[in-house]
């Protein structure tokens, strides 16, 4: 659906983005991770052809974004991180303006900008100024906008940046609900976001990807070590104790005290042995019982700090 | 370019702005015009030849936002990334500038009615001078456009476009004053000077492509403003 390939923007002296590549499959959902001027809006804009591009190409369902921009145009709905939004009109009016601009069939207009503003819970609001709607209808406005003349693909740059967390909730919903139908770029850098509603990340640092994964294999596949959390019934050094014997146990401690003899421990082990049942059995022999038992996957946040400040490569 | 138009029409007719341009437009002519009949003087021309230096400070007013407001608003990521040409978006802000000047136009139609009632008549050279002021509307509304796409500071914006039209103001007397071959090219290139003709009653072709290529190459200069910046920055 979207091709990116070898995507660069140098601004003067700055490289803004360096030697982008990916792709994105039709009907995926795309998180695009990366700390404050990193880059993503530039690509962004590049995608969208709000700017060209010093060097590479977009491909959107086989068309480019340099030789055919009214093609690709007509398949992309974007919503940058300001709302592009005529503060002297009122909701129904701008909808409208917008279907004129994006050349949706006179006929469609009208069901189609009622069933948008349906969709974004925003019919009740429809005639009032846009100058005086909320943080968070603005926010749904510019999303409306987007949406209009059913583009195949949404980019939404920091869709939630601003919002109190039930609006927050309320568009990442929204946005998980249209990536059934739509195609989705999202740019964050709020992790939990992005793992929330993404199917697939990209991490990009500096203008360059640091990574492209799902969250799960973003999380499983760093570091060199595995974690599990286990709380077990048993005096604290003998438990210890009897962990440290299974074999390809790198760490253990005891992290909290949850009753008299009951603790959590986290233990550390060899990042390709599962020792949940090495673990079980022992536990078992010994007669200490185990309560809970789970492995902690790195988490987004973990991951982006490591590719981030330390620039090393996964892919 | 119809949906710019339309756009851009409706936000004239929303904000206060161009309804105070308009007010002002007329008070100013109405002086004019009672002079003129103090004078006792039946010749509407030279209330025509003096609306055109009123133009000189209300086209930049009424221009002044029309294509900085949405460098500074953000709107316009969503013009360009629209399926229209930049051209369309161009032209559709230009034409809806020159229907409100249009209409400020028709509304002083009222004068030379009031003069036709008490006797005078409708010649060649009024409808000439009409035609004329028009046209010259359209060129200084073009170069005010144009000084709209430099900035995203609407007072700047409005302050280059008065310098501009100052200077263009300015052409033909300082023409007038160096005299000899001087005199005949700033008379030439002077937007203003092209309205003598018209109110001669002399439909001369020549001031007539004169002035909408004047227009043409403004709103040609904006559209590559705009492209510029957009290779520029992001």
């Amino acid at each position: 659906m979207i091709e990116i390939q070898n995507l660069t923007k140098v601004y003067g002296q700055i490289k803004a983005v360096n030697n982008i590549s990916f792709t994105v499959e039709k009907g995926e959902i795309l998180g695009f991770l990366g700390p404050n001027g990193a880059g993503k809006t530039t690509t962004m804009n590049i995608i969208t052809g709000y700017i060209p591009s010093t060097e590479g190409t977009v491909k959107v369902n086989g068309y480019d974004i340099m030789e055919d921009p009214k093609e690709v145009k007509k398949r992309i709905g974007y919503m940058p991180e300001q709302p592009p939004l005529y503060m002297d009109m009122t909701v129904k009016d701008f909808l409208d303006f917008v279907s004129d601009l994006k050349m949706v069939d006179r006929k469609k207009k009208r069901s189609q900008i009622s069933d948008i503003m349906e969709l974004v819970k925003i019919t009740h609001v429809k005639d009032r100024l846009i100058k005086n709607l909320s943080k968070g209808y603005k926010q749904r406005v510019g999303l409306a906008q987007a949406l209009i003349g059913s583009p195949d693909v949404l980019i939404l740059d920091e869709p939630t940046v601003g919002l109190d967390p039930v609006q927050i909730i309320e568009i990442r919903k929204l946005i998980k609900a249209l990536g059934k139908e739509h195609t989705i770029i999202l740019s964050s850098h709020i992790l939990p976001e992005v793992s929330a509603v993404c199917e697939r990340v990209v991490i990009i640092n500096r203008g360059e990807i640091a990574a492209i994964d799902t969250p799960e294999n973003l999380s499983k596949g760093l570091g060199t070590v595995s974690k599990l959390s286990v709380t077990i019934a048993g005096p604290r050094s003998s438990v210890i104790g009897h962990i440290k014997e299974i074999y390809g146990v790198k760490y253990v401690e005891a992290s909290s005290q949850k009753d008299k003899d009951v603790f959590t421990y986290v233990v550390e082990s060899d990042k390709d042995l599962d020792i949940r049942r090495p673990l079980f059995f022992a536990m078992a022999k010994a007669g200490y019982p185990i309560l809970e038992l789970k492995s902690i996957g790195m988490s987004l946040e973990d991951i982006f700090l490591q590719l981030t400040t330390e620039e090393k490569e996964v892919h | 370019m119809r949906a710019v138009f339309k756009r851009e029409l409706m936000s004239y007719c929303y904000n206060p702005m161009a309804y105070i341009l308009i007010g002002l437009f007329i008070l100013l002519s109405s002086v004019f015009f009672v002079i003129n009949l103090y004078g006792a003087n039946g010749d509407f021309l030279w209330n025509l030849e003096m609306m055109r230096f009123i133009l000189v400070f209300i086209i930049p007013i009424l221009t002044m936002r029309i294509l900085a407001e949405d460098r500074k608003t953000g709107t316009e990521v969503l013009l360009i990334t629209s399926p229209v040409s930049l051209t369309g978006v161009v032209l559709g802000k230009f034409f809806a500038a020159f229907v409100v000047f249009l209409a400020m136009t028709v509304i002083t139609f009222v004068y030379p009615i009031i003069l036709v009632a008490f006797g005078a008549s409708i010649t060649p050279p009024l409808i000439g001078a009409y035609a004329g002021f028009i046209l010259i509307g359209a060129s200084l509304i073009s170069v005010g456009v144009f000084a709209s796409s430099l900035t995203e500071n609407q007072v700047i914006a409005a302050v280059i476009s008065f310098m501009s039209l100052l200077i263009i103001w300015v052409i033909e007397p300082i023409g007038y004053s160096l005299g000899g071959i001087f005199s005949t090219i700033l008379n030439w290139l002077s937007v203003f000077s092209r309205y003598n003709d018209f109110a001669a009653g002399i439909l001369n072709i020549s001031s007539i492509v004169y002035l909408i290529s004047f227009t043409a190459v403004f709103l040609f200069l904006t559209i590559r403003v705009i492209e510029r910046r957009r290779w520029s920055q992001g």
